[in-house]
């Protein structure tokens, strides 16, 4: 019985692990295209609406987001839990949307600026009141291509 | 002859791989960002007199939601689930209803002469609203009109809306327009 006899004695060879960074890179290159930075932090809950209807914004980066929803609950105890506007990282009321609507347009190049759109993300249990406001802001700034932010649901 | 360089050990790429890869994951969203998108009229110019508006009353459809997210479809209060059999039945007016908006013949370069409705939706609501309601109702205006145009499209190119190529997309978007117009806010609780 020789053929078993053997078997002690002979070493599995390690296996090569030259290709696990290739893999790894590979993984490291699929979220480097499909994920974008994420620019700001949230300082307001927002839970989108659903609607069946939504499409798709095409330029990312010629968008400008609007938050309206009440303080994460961090932030509560000083601002209170009532609907409230975030414009980049603070808190701002409807009147300061009209400089922050001017900044994003500058750091635009010409051509892009007529393909600027806004995209207000709010809460689904804000009122309509703030969003209206928010809305007629905008129109006296000239911004008129807007998004309401959604999440999309099977019918 | 040339001594041989001893191999460099590249067990550690991968940990520097996989370093990158957490940094990447922390910092990066993934997210789509989807939505309805909508043009808001331009602000009207304060010297200009306001005009009369020259809209027809069978051209037009009133949608309002109160504070109570109820809703209100032209005269008669309806549910969500019916307002877009409402539309389409207004945008379409298959019986030629003097109560329903006219059709215009306009020509459309590419196509031809085509009868388009000049109904036009007109979308009021309260402060209290909710957002939610108004989303739900922004939606089934945009599918009664995504279906009136898969329709059209349909019958004239025996294709849908979104298998259609630039050009045809544009011709149905000017036969079955969206008109929907997001009015000045009001105070729908007043009557």
């Amino acid at each position: 019985m020789s053929k078993f006899k053997n078997k002690g004695k002979r070493e599995v060879p390690q296996p090569s692990s030259g290709s696990l960074s290739d893999i790894v890179f590979m993984l490291l290159f699929f979220f480097m295209v499909t994920t974008t930075m994420r620019e700001t932090e949230n300082k307001v809950v927002v839970k989108l609406p659903e609607a069946t209807e939504v499409a798709k914004l095409e330029r990312k980066d010629l968008t400008s987001y609007i938050n309206i929803g009440s303080p994460v609950r961090h932030l509560q105890n000083q601002y209170g839990n009532d609907s409230r506007i975030q414009l980049n990282d603070s808190f701002k009321t409807v009147d300061e949307i009209r400089d922050f609507i001017a900044a994003e347009r500058d750091a635009m190049s010409e051509a892009d600026r007529q393909f600027m759109t806004v995209a207000i993300r709010a809460d689904e249990n804000t009122r309509m009141g703030i969003v209206t406001d928010v809305k007629q802001e905008l129109r006296r700034c000239s911004a008129l291509k807007i998004m309401y932010s959604a999440r999309k649901t099977a019918e | 002859m040339a001594r041989k360089t001893p191999e460099i050990n590249s067990s550690s790429t991968a940990d520097i791989a996989f370093l990158l890869l957490c940094y990447f994951l922390m910092t990066t969203t993934m997210n789509q960002d989807m939505g309805l998108q909508r043009r808001l009229p331009p602000m009207p110019d304060k010297n200009q007199k306001v005009e009369d508006q020259k809209v027809n009353r069978r051209n037009i459809i009133v949608v309002k939601i109160n504070s109570a997210d109820r809703l209100l479809a032209g005269t008669e209060p309806i549910h969500v689930s019916q307002l877009k059999d409402k539309i389409k039945e207004f945008l379409t007016n298959p019986a030629n209803n003097p109560d329903l908006p006219e059709k215009s013949e306009i020509e459309i370069e590419g196509y031809g002469p085509c009868m388009v409705s000049k109904g036009v939706i007109s979308l009021q609501n309260d402060r209290g609203t909710s957002y939610q309601a108004y989303i739900a109702v922004q939606n089934e205006l945009v599918k009664a009109i995504n279906e009136l145009r898969d329709e059209w499209s349909m019958v004239n190119y025996g294709k849908l809306y979104a298998n259609l190529d630039e050009d045809k997309q544009t011709i149905v978007r000017k036969a079955v327009p969206q008109n929907i117009s997001e009015a000045e806010p009001k105070d729908v609780s007043k009557k």
